[in-house]
């Protein structure tokens, strides 16, 4: 996923960060602007598109019927799905998901699993037998840096935009959505610690942290990517940043 | 697997330990012959091999990189490794693992001395009780350090998590299924930094920073029985000399 990066870009954006700035202007804990807009996609039963900055990412929910998992033979499933199509970057190529987006996937879902933001034993129909499943797929339009996040979002604003299932066989008065997890990913370059990295920032970056945190502050997922380490106190830190940075996120899910 | 009643009595876990004990250790290195370096290690049920190649020649020829080696880590559950057998092959869970694994040991291998080249660690899951992929990375650092590959630091790991309130070290399946949080943790123990972190669950901010702490000093143990099973290969033997 990582693109090449010239050494005179990535010792300018390096020797920037030292002196707390970035190539775009903001400080080292300011998002881009963020937009969510809702259900424009009326074939998914909840959708949202979300962007930051040039940052695009379309999240669709569908809920069908399904088979439960056996160990579970009550509750509704939960399946998160990233495609990183060729629309969205030139380093992005067609067939079989790859680690980046299986890893992406798997964050998101984390997030909303852990946190227990759908509340999946309301979804049983037929125990043993048939279940609601709830199928999020993330498609990334436009990468532009920071999809985690994006995505993160846009799945958690996909699941809110659900109302009521427009699907035979729905009994339930709302979609039993309750938690609204935020993933925030905290990059880091040299020693410093920056939020919602830009394209170029994420490609000369040593490590990043993602840390998803609900409602209360509490952390329902983290993890820890590139090919960096981070010490204790900037894992700290970047809690604190992400706890933040979630709540102003949080904000566009009104 | 049937939910047991508790998971802790009396400050006990299931299996007897205290909340903050590792389980019974047991790491050998330069268990493979074919293999560059390679290392054994069973962290209480887990049975876990770790075989390095290389560095040698990358195939295929454009993933080389002109200025540094490439580090490929593949982690494997045999299919006999799980209470249900599992398919074959790279599911998901793996390939994410993999490439968790690779950003863990990225920090601590010297790539740059090896230009064009690849480097190959294989790990394999033989028998699985919860943590395998710290398990892994345990082996692993101990296999690339066999192969003779230089590294800044070995790299030890141990997971974490949070059983009916508490916070408890070196989780086993019943406490990683049913208890409320896992968080597998790998740190380079002479800089006491961290490499690989990931968590699903549920901790507050207080529970979070005692269970990495807690993390940490579990990696401090397994360093030393790492450190012990190098020293063991290569100990003279007296009737050798």
């Amino acid at each position: 996923m990582y693109e090449i990066v010239s050494s005179v870009k990535r010792d300018y954006i390096a020797d920037l960060a030292r002196q707390n700035k970035r190539t775009d202007g903001r400080t080292l804990d300011q998002l881009r602007e963020v937009s969510v807009e809702s259900g424009l996609i009326k074939s998914a039963q909840g959708s949202a598109l979300v962007k930051i900055g040039n940052t695009q990412v379309l999240a669709g929910v569908k809920v069908e019927k399904g088979e439960p998992f056996p160990d579970t033979p009550e509750s509704g499933v939960l399946m998160v799905n990233a495609e990183l199509r060729p629309i969205a970057a030139p380093t992005f190529e067609l067939g079989p998901p790859d680690e980046n987006s299986i890893e992406l996937a798997r964050v998101v879902d984390r997030g909303i699993r852990e946190s227990e933001s759908i509340d999946l034993d309301k979804l049983g129909i037929t125990p043993g037998e048939e279940v609601w499943m709830v199928y999020i797929d993330l498609h990334a339009l436009d990468h532009d840096g920071n999809l985690l996040d994006a995505s993160s979002l846009a799945a958690a604003a996909a699941l809110w935009n659900i109302k009521k299932p427009e699907v035979e066989g729905w009994t339930l008065d709302q979609f039993p959505v309750q938690k609204k997890p935020i993933a925030v990913t905290v990059v880091k370059i040299g020693d410093k610690l920056i939020v919602d990295p830009s394209l170029d920032e994420e490609n000369v970056m040593d490590a990043r942290l993602t840390i998803t945190t609900t409602e209360d502050g509490s952390i329902c997922a983290i993890q820890k990517g590139g090919t960096g380490y981070l010490t204790v106190e900037e894992i700290k830190a970047a809690y604190e940043l992400a706890r933040a940075k979630a709540a102003e996120l949080r904000e566009h899910l009104k | 697997m049937e939910k047991p009643e508790k998971l802790m009595v009396d400050g006990k876990r299931l299996d007897g330990r205290g909340p903050e004990e590792l389980r019974p250790l047991k790491i050998q290195a330069g268990v493979l012959k074919r293999a560059d370096g390679s290392a054994y290690i069973e962290m209480g049920n887990n049975k876990v091999l770790a075989a390095v190649y290389g560095p040698r020649e990358l195939h295929p020829r454009h993933l080389q990189q002109p200025d540094t080696a490439v580090l490929r880590c593949k982690y494997n559950m045999a299919p006999f490794s799980v209470d249900d057998r599992k398919r074959p092959g790279p599911d998901r869970r793996s390939v994410e693992i993999s490439k968790v694994i690779r950003e863990a040991f990225e920090p601590v291998v010297f790539t740059k001395l090896y230009p064009r080249s690849g480097i190959d660690v294989f790990m394999e899951v033989l028998q699985a009780d919860a943590g395998t992929r710290t398990a892994a990375i345990n082996a692993a650092a101990v296999a690339l350090a066999d192969a003779g590959i230089p590294m800044r630091d070995l790299v030890s790991a141990v997971s974490v998590g949070k059983v009916e309130g508490t916070i408890v070290l070196d989780l086993i399946k019943e406490e990683d299924q049913y208890g409320t949080t896992d968080m597998p943790v790998a740190m380079l123990p002479r800089k006491k930094v961290i490499t690989l972190l990931q968590m699903d669950g549920h901790l507050t901010q207080d529970e979070f920073e005692r269970a990495l702490a807690l993390a940490m000093r579990g990696c401090e143990q397994i360093y030393e029985a790492q450190k012990a099973a190098l020293k063991a290969k290569y100990a003279t033997k007296p009737e050798e000399e």
